[in-house]
C-alpha cells in the first residue's frame, strides 16, 4: 500500500486545498471519522458495556448508555460457566498445529511447484487450484462422510485434531500465495546454490525461507483466524465436550444461559483475533491486497 | 538427501539440458532422480487434497445416487434428487437464498465500492479508518452474530436498533420475529461482518488508477461523478467482475447467519437457506444421501453463475 499523498484520485488536490473545497473536505473527514466510528467501534462498545448490565438494566427502555452498576460477575460466570479456559486451549492449539502444518506442507509443495518443477507439477497444480471453484458447503457433506471413516486406514478422526489440521492443509490459496512468491526469487540463487552442491532440502531452508518471511507470516496469520473463525466444520467434527472450539462452545451453551454471560463469552472469544489484528494490521492488509487479487 | 545437481538450464526451461555424453551421474536416472524429489516435497500437500478434497467431491456425487441404511449402500438412481425435490421447505430455501444473494448484491456490493472510494480521496486518518473498517472482519462470526441477535435486533424498544430508530421519531421493527425483516437483518449484520475485504482489496485496485486519467476527464469538464462512472469503474472492472462472483459464491453458502440470527428457519420458514437445509438432512434427518444431493445440485447451480460470468467477462475483452 503506497503512500500516496502525491498521486492524484478522483478530486484534484488543488481543488482540496483551496477555500470551499477544503472546507467541504475537513467537514467530509469529520462526519466520516465519526460515522465509522459510531458504525464499526460502537457495536462492539456497545457488545463490552451490555455484558456488565445486569438482566433487568438490558431490558430498560431507552437503554443506557453507559452501565448504572457493572456487574463484572456476568464475564466471571461466562468463564467458569462456559470452561471458557478450555474452550480457548482447545482453539489455540488447533490454530497452532494449523499453522504448523500449513506452513510445512504448503510450503515444501509450493516450493516444489515453483523451483523443482518435476513432472505432472503443472497438472497437480491445476487440481488444487480448482478446489478454489468449489464451494465449501457442497463438499460438507461428503467430507464429513471422509473424516469418520478414513479411506483405507477405516478411522474415524471424530474429536481428533488432525480433523481439523489436515483439511486445511488442502488450500490451494495458500499454495498459490507461496508459489507466485517463491516465483519472484531469482533462479541465479537456486543455480548457485546447486553449484554448491546443496541439496532441494538446504537450498529451501537456507536460501528460501529466510526470504520469504513476509509471506510466511502472512500465511500463519490467515491460518490463525481461520480456525478462530471457523464454525461449522468444527462443530460437525468436534462434537464432545471437551474438545470443542470456542465458537462452538459458545453457540452450545446460548440456549440455558443469560443473554448477558452469552455476550461476556462473546466478548472474551472474540479479544484473541482483535488483539492479532491490531499488532499484525500492516501484514493482514497488505496480504490481503497485494497476495490476493493483485495481478 | 540424494545430491541434485543438475544443469541450472533444466530448472528455468523446464525442459532437461542435454547431459553429457558418458557420464554416470546423468542421463534417465538423473531425471528420474530430480523427479522423485520434486514429488517428495509435494506428497503431503498432495494426499490432503487427494484425501479432504479431490476424494470428497467425487464422493459427493457418488453419494447422491446411493442411499445408505443400516450399513447397507445400494443404488436408488434419481431417488434423493426426487426425495430432495418434494421437501416441501426446497423452494421456500431456494428463494430465500437468491433473495438474500440479491439484497447483499446492492447493500454488501455497492457500498463497499462507494466507501472505497470515498476513503481513497482522504489524505488523513487513513490508517485509522481502514482499521476500523476491517475490525468486524476479524472477530468470529459466532460473537457478531450474538451481539446482532440479543442487543441489535431486540424487537422491544430496548434494542439498540429500535432505540436509534425511535430517537430518529422512526417506527421500530420486529427484525428477527417478522418474516419480512428477517432476511434484510440478516443482510445487514452480513455486510458489517464481511464488507471490510472488500472495502481493502478495492482500495489496492483504486490506487492502480494512472491520475493522468482523472487529470484528462477534468480538463474535459466530466463532473465527480461521470469521473467515476468513466474512469474509475471502467478502470477497476476486472476486480468488480470478480469480487461480484466472489459475493455470489459466498453468500448462496448462507449458513451461520440464518442458524444463530433466526435459530435455523427463522419466523415462518423466512431464513431457511439451502445451505441450512443440506444441515438439516445431513445431520439432524438421518439423510446423508440426500444432503449429498443437494450439495450437487447447489454446485450445478454455481457453476451456472460462473459461466455466466466467464461469457460476461469475455465479452468485455
Amino acid at each position: 500500500m503506497a503512500q500516496d499523498s502525491g498521486t492524484r484520485t478522483l478530486i484534484s488536490p488543488a481543488q482540496l486545498r483551496r477555500g470551499p473545497g477544503r472546507a467541504l473536505y475537513w467537514t467530509l473527514l469529520t462526519v466520516v471519522i465519526i460515522g465509522f466510528t459510531l458504525v464499526f467501534l460502537g457495536p462492539l462498545y456497545w457488545m463490552v458495556t451490555g455484558a456488565l448490565k445486569s438482566g433487568q438494566e438490558i431490558a430498560q427502555t431507552p437503554p443506557t448508555l453507559f452501565p448504572q452498576d457493572p456487574q463484572w460477575r456476568n464475564y466471571a460466570d461466562a468463564w467458569h460457566n462456559l470452561a471458557l479456559a478450555k474452550l480457548l486451549f482447545n482453539t489455540f492449539y488447533y490454530a497452532a498445529g494449523a499453522v504448523l502444518f500449513q506452513l510445512v506442507l504448503d510450503t515444501a509443495a509450493a516450493y516444489s511447484l515453483s523451483k523443482l518443477r518435476p513432472i505432472f507439477g503443472n497438472a497437480i497444480l491445476g487440481l488444487m487450484l480448482a478446489t478454489l471453484m468449489i464451494p465449501a458447503m457442497v463438499l460438507i457433506v461428503p467430507q464429513y462422510v471422509t473424516v469418520i471413516d478414513l479411506p483405507i486406514l477405516h478411522i474415524s478422526l471424530l474429536d481428533s485434531p488432525f480433523a481439523i489440521w489436515l483439511p486445511l492443509v488442502a488450500n490451494a490459496f495458500n499454495i498459490f500465495l507461496l508459489k507466485r512468491f517463491f516465483d519472484s526469487i531469482p533462479e541465479d540463487l537456486m543455480a548457485a546454490a546447486l553449484m554448491d552442491g546443496a541439496s532441494a532440502l538446504r537450498t529451501l531452508w537456507s536460501i528460501i525461507l529466510p526470504m520469504s518471511r513476509p509471506i510466511l507470516g502472512v500465511v500463519s496469520i490467515f491460518a490463525v483466524t481461520a480456525v478462530w473463525k471457523d464454525f461449522l466444520w468444527p462443530k460437525l467434527v468436534m462434537p464432545s465436550p471437551e474438545t470443542r472450539t470456542v465458537s462452538v462452545g459458545i453457540y452450545a451453551f446460548a440456549g440455558g444461559t443469560p443473554m448477558n454471560v452469552v455476550i461476556a463469552a462473546s466478548v472474551i472469544a472474540a479479544i484473541p483475533t482483535v488483539v492479532i489484528f491490531l499488532i499484525f494490521q500492516r501484514n493482514i492488509m497488505s496480504g490481503l491486497t497485494t497476495g490476493g487479487l493483485k495481478g | 538427501m540424494a545430491i541434485t545437481s543438475a544443469p541450472a538450464a533444466s530448472r528455468v526451461t523446464g525442459r532437461p539440458a542435454p547431459p553429457p555424453a558418458g557420464s554416470p551421474r546423468t542421463g534417465p536416472g538423473r531425471k528420474v532422480r530430480d523427479n522423485l524429489t520434486g514429488h517428495a516435497f509435494l506428497i503431503g500437500a498432495v494426499l490432503c487434497f487427494a484425501v479432504f478434497s479431490w476424494y470428497p467431491m467425487v464422493r459427493g456425487v457418488v453419494m447422491s445416487f446411493q442411499r445408505t441404511r443400516r450399513g447397507e449402500t445400494t443404488w436408488v438412481g434419481w431417488d434423493n434428487y426426487l426425495r430432495i425435490l418434494d421437501d416441501p421447505s426446497f423452494w421456500t430455501a431456494w428463494q430465500n437464498t437468491f433473495y438474500f444473494t440479491a439484497l447483499a448484491l446492492v447493500l454488501g456490493y455497492a457500498v463497499p465500492f462507494f466507501v472505497a472510494i470515498l476513503l481513497n480521496e482522504f489524505r488523513h486518518a487513513r490508517g485509522y479508518l481502514r482499521i476500523l473498517v476491517y475490525l468486524p472482519v476479524m472477530l468470529p462470526p459466532a460473537s457478531a452474530l450474538f451481539l446482532f441477535k440479543f442487543y441489535a435486533y431486540d424487537p422491544s424498544d430496548a434494542g439498540l436498533f429500535n432505540a436509534i430508530l425511535k430517537a430518529l421519531g422512526l417506527p421500530t421493527s420486529q427484525w428477527m420475529q417478522s418474516p419480512e425483516m428477517t432476511m434484510p437483518a440478516m443482510v445487514i449484520a452480513s455486510t458489517w461482518m464481511n464488507m471490510g475485504s472488500a472495502v481493502l482489496i478495492y482500495l489496492a485496485a483504486l490506487q492502480n488508477i494512472p491520475g493522468e486519467l482523472y487529470e484528462a476527464a477534468e480538463l474535459d469538464g466530466a463532473g465527480i461523478w461521470r469521473r467515476i462512472v468513466h474512469v474509475t469503474i471502467p478502470q477497476t472492472r476486472l476486480i468488480l467482475a470478480l469480487l461480484a462472483m466472489l459475493q455470489i459464491v459466498a453468500t448462496m453458502q448462507l449458513f451461520i447467519e440464518p442458524l444463530i440470527l433466526a435459530n435455523g428457519a427463522g419466523a415462518e420458514d423466512s431464513a431457511t437457506s439451502v445451505a441450512y437445509l443440506i444441515y438439516q438432512h445431513g445431520f439432524f434427518q438421518n439423510d446423508l444421501n440426500g444432503a449429498a444431493a443437494l450439495g450437487v445440485i447447489m454446485l450445478v447451480v454455481l457453476a451456472g453463475f460462473s459461466a455466466v460470468y466467464l461469457r460476461l467477462t469475455a465479452k468485455q475483452d
